[in-house]
């Protein structure tokens, strides 16, 4: 079966290494519903940063087909994969990738710039994405003025910025403690009821659990639950 | 769409401009060439259009409607007798003449001495003519050259060297022995003759002027070799040199080289234009230190790209085209170069001002020295700044993000 929202059907990704042409994934087949909040679990080198890469159009499978939001992904140009990104795409990564010289607010714009948005509104959003994680009273703060769970959640509120289709998190709590990675969850719950689709990355069974659905990769392969230990 | 693409470049330079201030001297060092480059072009042609200018109006002081008529005769007839200057003055086209002469004599009085006072001899004319070269006394009239009377001008070197605390004003003085009488002193900044001496390279104490029949007298000769030549129309000046022309060949009967007319208008058109193309050649090797600028410019834009690739795979993520990142980071090559470029104007300027408040020449602020400057230097942003523009917008997202 597949669907117009998430579909993708024999994705292999292939690495030219010297002479060697190694196949990080072996023809992966994923379907995504809207409105789902996905864990794909895997351990490092099994190829789930590969995969991230290819669901967040940041790079193009060798062989297979990828359909996100009824928008076939596939021979595009750089330009177009980052309309792609731009619209549907909202990236939080396990570093938070937080630019130092901005503000927060600035920081979350900086998706709607890309998207064209007018700098009032641009503002507008920022301010009630802000609001949204939490971080009301702490727009005009600079990230290494933030804690780590802090300049988490201004990434969120970037990624939701531009109310991208897809929300795809890599370790969103793998620089967290304990707490925090809970509070971040707790975030991501949220964030679920309210409708939005979420894909997070995780090598971590128990972050991995809070999701609706978990799949596993391991070696290229995926399967659907828990087949991790 | 255009909104868009202003907002998107207004964002670009808010962030080259963050990323500027905050590695200041990193900035500075790198802008440093174009700063020294620009600088130099600013100064060099402020320099020298306040040279040209302040050479100009000396020409221009010295005449318009003026010929100078200078003799090389030949070897038996070297210069011009009384008879014949009386038949120059007679011309249709002349308004008055004035000969002229030079000599060094030594010069004395009662305290000083000095063997290198250049003396003057000017008809009456020189100083009808030039009214601001005196400052105070009277000038060289008609009745001093007709009676060759022993009377002088004398310059603030000659006052320094031999009159030294005194007035020199109706004092007395020796010229190769022969009493003067001083009748005025000359004003040193309407000098016309002090350029030339400069020109001359002359290392003389002092100058004296005086009548010029005297000063054939003095000097020991008969016959003078320049004279000034008043046109009645300055608009004629062309008639004028004809007419001379054909007097002079009749006195010299007609020998190649024995004489030279010279329009003081044309004197001026060469030397704008000698100036001009040293100006050039000056700028041009100026220029070679913008390029050395612009390739240090480069150099840190590409060390820039490769520190920021986190940055540039982070925004590359959030939705940036190629084309976006290429701009941000031309952009910020051209804004360091511009920074560069516009220290480097109020830097030439000042080095200029103070150069030209030294020598005496005429300080202008030099509006085309500027708009060069800085164009030069956004030009240089853009052509430096484009191969590491290049580079960061090829970079793949995927490798730049790897170090997550």
């Amino acid at each position: 079966m597949s669907n117009d929202f998430f579909s993708m059907r024999g994705i292999v990704k292939q690495y030219q290494m010297g002479d060697e042409v190694s196949t990080v994934l072996k023809g992966i087949d994923l379907d995504i519903e809207e409105g789902e909040f996905l864990s794909i679990l895997g351990p490092s080198g099994s190829g789930k940063s590969t995969l991230m890469n290819i669901i967040g159009c940041l790079d193009t499978p060798t062989a297979g087909t990828y359909t996100l939001h009824g928008r076939l992904i596939r021979d595009l140009d750089q330009k177009q994969l980052a309309r792609i990104r731009s619209r549907e795409i909202g990236f939080i990564f396990q570093q938070f990738q937080l630019l130092p010289r901005l503000n927060a607010i600035k920081n979350v714009e900086l998706p709607l710039v890309y998207a064209g948005v007018s700098q009032r509104e641009r503002t507008r959003r920022a301010r009630e994405m802000l609001m949204r994680v939490g971080l009301k009273d702490r727009m005009e703060h600079f990230p290494n003025q933030l804690s780590g769970g802090q300049q988490q959640r201004v990434a969120i509120a970037r990624a939701l910025a531009t109310n991208p289709t897809l929300l795809l998190a890599d370790e969103p709590t793998g620089a967290l403690d304990q707490a925090t990675g809970e509070q971040v969850m707790s975030l991501f719950h949220e964030l679920h009821d309210e409708g939005r689709t979420i894909v997070m990355i995780t090598h971590d069974l128990k972050i991995a659990k809070h999701a609706s659905r978990v799949v596993s990769i391991l070696d290229g392969e995926l399967s659907e639950g828990v087949r991790y230990d | 769409m255009i909104k868009r693409k202003w907002d998107m470049f207004m964002e670009n330079v808010s962030m080259s401009v963050a990323n500027i201030v905050g590695s200041k001297m990193r900035t500075f060092l790198t802008t440093l060439g174009i700063i020294i480059g620009v600088a130099a072009i600013i100064a060099l042609m402020t320099v020298v259009q306040g040279a040209t200018d302040t050479m100009t109006e000396q020409f221009d002081a010295m005449g318009l409607g003026t010929l100078r008529v200078q003799i090389s005769g030949t070897a038996i007839k070297r210069g011009l007798n009384d008879a014949e200057l009386d038949e120059i003055l007679g011309c249709a086209h002349v308004a008055g003449i004035s000969p002229s002469l030079s000599g060094t004599v030594t010069a004395s009085r009662a305290a000083a001495w000095s063997d290198a006072i250049t003396v003057y001899g000017n008809g009456s004319g020189y100083f009808r003519h030039n009214p601001d070269l005196l400052k105070r006394g009277r000038a060289i009239n008609a009745i001093d050259e007709a009676q060759e009377s022993r009377v002088c001008l004398v310059d603030g070197g000659t006052a320094k060297t031999l009159f030294y605390g005194e007035d020199p004003m109706g004092k007395t003085l020796y010229l190769s022995g022969r009493e003067f009488t001083v009748v005025g002193v000359i004003d040193e900044e309407e000098d016309a003759s002090l350029f030339s001496q400069i020109l001359l390279g002359g290392t003389s104490d002092g100058t004296v002027y005086m009548p010029y029949t005297t000063a054939k007298k003095l000097l020991g000769t008969s016959s003078v070799s320049t004279l000034e030549i008043y046109v009645t129309d300055p608009d004629e000046t062309d008639a004028a040199i004809e007419e001379m022309e054909a007097v002079l060949d009749g006195i010299f009967n007609y020998k190649d080289n024995t004489y030279m007319v010279i329009n003081m208008e044309s004197m001026t058109d060469a030397m704008n234009l000698m100036t001009s193309m040293m100006m050039s050649l000056l700028v041009g090797i100026a220029s070679i230190a913008l390029v050395v600028g612009g390739i240090g410019i480069m150099n840190m834009m590409l060390v820039t790209v490769t520190e920021r690739t986190t940055e540039i795979g982070l925004r590359k993520a959030l939705g940036a085209e190629p084309s976006q990142i290429q701009m941000q980071f031309l952009i910020e090559a051209v804004i360091l170069s511009l920074i560069g470029g516009i220290v480097g104007v109020i830097v030439g300027l000042t080095v200029s001002f103070l150069i030209c408040m030294g020598t005496d020449i005429l300080f202008s602020l030099n509006t085309f020295a500027i708009t060069l400057g800085v164009s030069f230097s956004a030009a240089v942003g853009i052509i430096f700044g484009w191969a590491p523009a290049r580079k960061a917008s090829n970079l793949n997202p995927i490798d730049a993000l790897r170090s997550m």
